[in-house]
C-alpha cells in the first residue's frame, strides 16, 4: 500500500484511534484509568512497547514466516515475540536505567495481554504496511492509546463527583463516556484518511 | 457427573458470573465485531470453541504443568486453538475471515479464556473446565448477540441480513460507528446490573476463593 507514513503517524492517533475506533486495549484502558499519572506511565509503557514489537513482528512475519510458508503461525509468534520483548525489557530497564524502572516496572508485565499490542501487528499484516509505515504506526497507535486513556482520566477525576445511576457506576459510566469521546474523535476524521 | 453442579457453572457463566457484564472481561471483540449478527454469532461460536478446549487442555495436563511457566503454557494451548478456528475460518468462510479481520487472532489476548484457565481449569477436573467453558463462552455470546441486535437493527435495519424495517427506516448510521458500540455496550451493562444488583464486595470473595 502507498501511503504517507506520516499521514499514517497522524491518522493513527487521531482518526483511526486504536482504542476509539478500533477499541484495542479496553481491557487496561477502563481498570486503569482512574488515575492521570498512572495512566500516562502505562500510556508510555505501551508506546514504548508498541513501536519495538511491531517492528520486529514485522521483520519476523516478512523475513521468517513467509519465506517457509508459516503465515498461519503469526498468532502464537507474534504473542511469544512481544512476551519476550517484554521480558527482555524489563530486564534490562531494572539493571540499567533503575529510575525508568520505577516509572514503567509495575505496567510491564500488564502489556503482555493489552490486546493493542497485539492487534497492531495484526492490522500491520493485513493492511501490508513495510517497515518504515509500520514503525509509524507503531508508535502512533501507542500515542493515540496514550492520549485516550489520560484524556479519560482526567474526565473519570471529574465524575467521581456526578450521582450516577446504580448499575451505571464503574464500568458503565466509563464506557458510555468512552462512546462519547469516540464521537468527539469523529471529528477529526477529515483530516486524514486511512483505508 | 453431578447434575447441580453443571446447573451451577452454567447459571455462573451465563448470568451470575458472566464474562461481560459481570466481569468486564473480553471487551474489544464485544464491540469490535457486533455491527452485525452473523459476525457476532461466528465469534461468539470461535470463542465457546476455544474457551472450552483450552480449558479442557489445561484440566488435562494441571498436574504436569510447573507452577511458574503455566501462564506461557496456557498461552500456548489458547493459541493453538485460535489458530484452529483461523484456518476453519479461511478455509470455508473467507469472507467472514475478511470481516472479522484481526478479532480472531485477538481471541488469544481475550481475558475471559486466560481468566477462566487460570481461576478454574487449573483447579478442576476435566469434564467441569469443559463446561465451565462452553457455559462462559455461551455468556459471552449472548451478549454480543444483544449488542448486534440493537446494533444491526438500528444501524442497517435489518437482522441476520434480512431487512426487516421497510423503506420507511432512517438507518443511524452512529450505531454502525464505534461510539455506537460504546453506548450500546454501556446501556447492556447497565440494564443487567440493575436486573440483578448482586453486590460487589461477595462477588470479589467469590473469584478469590476460585
Amino acid at each position: 500500500m502507498e501511503i504517507n507514513p506520516v499521514v499514517i503517524l497522524f491518522a493513527a492517533i487521531f482518526t483511526n484511534n486504536i482504542i476509539l475506533t478500533n477499541f484495542l486495549g479496553m481491557c487496561s484502558f477502563i481498570a486503569v484509568s482512574s488515575e492521570i499519572k498512572t495512566s500516562l506511565g502505562l500510556g508510555q509503557a505501551v508506546t514504548f512497547v508498541l513501536t519495538f514489537t511491531t517492528v520486529l513482528n514485522y521483520v519476523i512475519y516478512h523475513h521468517v514466516l513467509e519465506p517457509l510458508g508459516l503465515e498461519s503461525f503469526r498468532f502464537i509468534v507474534f504473542i511469544i515475540t512481544i512476551a519476550a520483548f517484554v521480558q527482555l525489557v524489563e530486564m534490562i530497564v531494572e539493571r540499567y536505567l533503575p529510575n525508568l524502572y520505577y516509572a514503567l516496572g509495575i505496567f510491564l508485565p500488564l502489556i503482555t495481554v493489552n490486546c493493542a499490542i497485539l492487534g497492531v501487528s495484526l492490522f500491520m499484516v493485513i493492511r501490508e504496511y513495510n517497515m518504515l509505515q509500520s514503525l509509524l504506526f507503531g508508535f502512533g497507535s501507542g500515542v493515540g492509546w496514550t492520549l485516550a486513556i489520560v484524556a479519560m482520566a482526567g474526565i473519570r477525576k471529574r465524575l467521581k463527583y456526578a450521582k450516577v445511576p446504580k448499575g451505571l457506576e464503574g464500568p458503565g459510566i466509563t464506557i458510555i463516556v468512552t462512546g462519547l469521546m469516540a464521537l468527539a474523535f469523529i471529528g477529526f476524521s477529515g483530516i486524514v484518511q486511512i483505508q | 457427573m453431578d447434575n447441580t453442579k453443571v446447573r451451577k457453572i452454567f447459571t455462573l457463566g451465563v448470568w451470575g458470573d458472566n464474562p461481560i457484564f459481570r466481569q468486564i472481561l473480553g471487551i474489544c471483540s464485544a464491540l469490535a465485531v457486533t455491527n452485525l449478527m452473523l459476525n457476532s454469532l461466528v465469534m461468539g461460536l470461535g470463542l465457546i470453541f476455544v474457551t472450552s478446549f483450552s480449558e479442557l487442555t489445561v484440566s488435562l495436563i494441571r498436574k504436569f504443568t510447573p507452577k511458574h511457566i503455566r501462564m506461557m503454557v496456557q498461552v500456548l494451548i489458547i493459541s493453538s486453538f485460535v489458530i484452529i478456528v483461523d484456518i476453519f475460518l479461511k478455509a470455508y468462510y473467507p469472507e467472514m475471515s475478511e470481516a472479522l479481520g484481526p478479532y480472531v487472532g485477538l481471541i488469544i489476548t481475550n481475558c475471559i479464556i486466560m481468566g477462566r484457565c487460570e481461576s478454574y481449569a487449573q483447579n478442576n477436573p476435566p469434564i467441569y473446565a469443559f463446561l465451565d467453558g462452553v457455559a462462559s463462552g455461551t455468556g459471552y455470546a449472548i451478549i454480543l448477540l444483544i449488542i448486534a441486535f440493537f446494533r444491526e437493527l438500528l444501524g442497517f435495519g435489518s437482522i441476520f441480513g434480512i431487512q426487516v424495517l421497510g423503506a420507511w427506516w432512517t438507518n443511524w448510521i452512529v450505531m454502525i460507528m464505534a461510539p455506537g458500540a460504546f453506548f450500546m455496550l454501556g446501556i447492556v451493562i447497565w440494564v443487567a446490573r440493575s436486573l440483578s444488583p448482586e453486590d460487589e464486595e461477595s462477588n470479589k470473595q467469590e473469584v478469590a476463593k476460585a
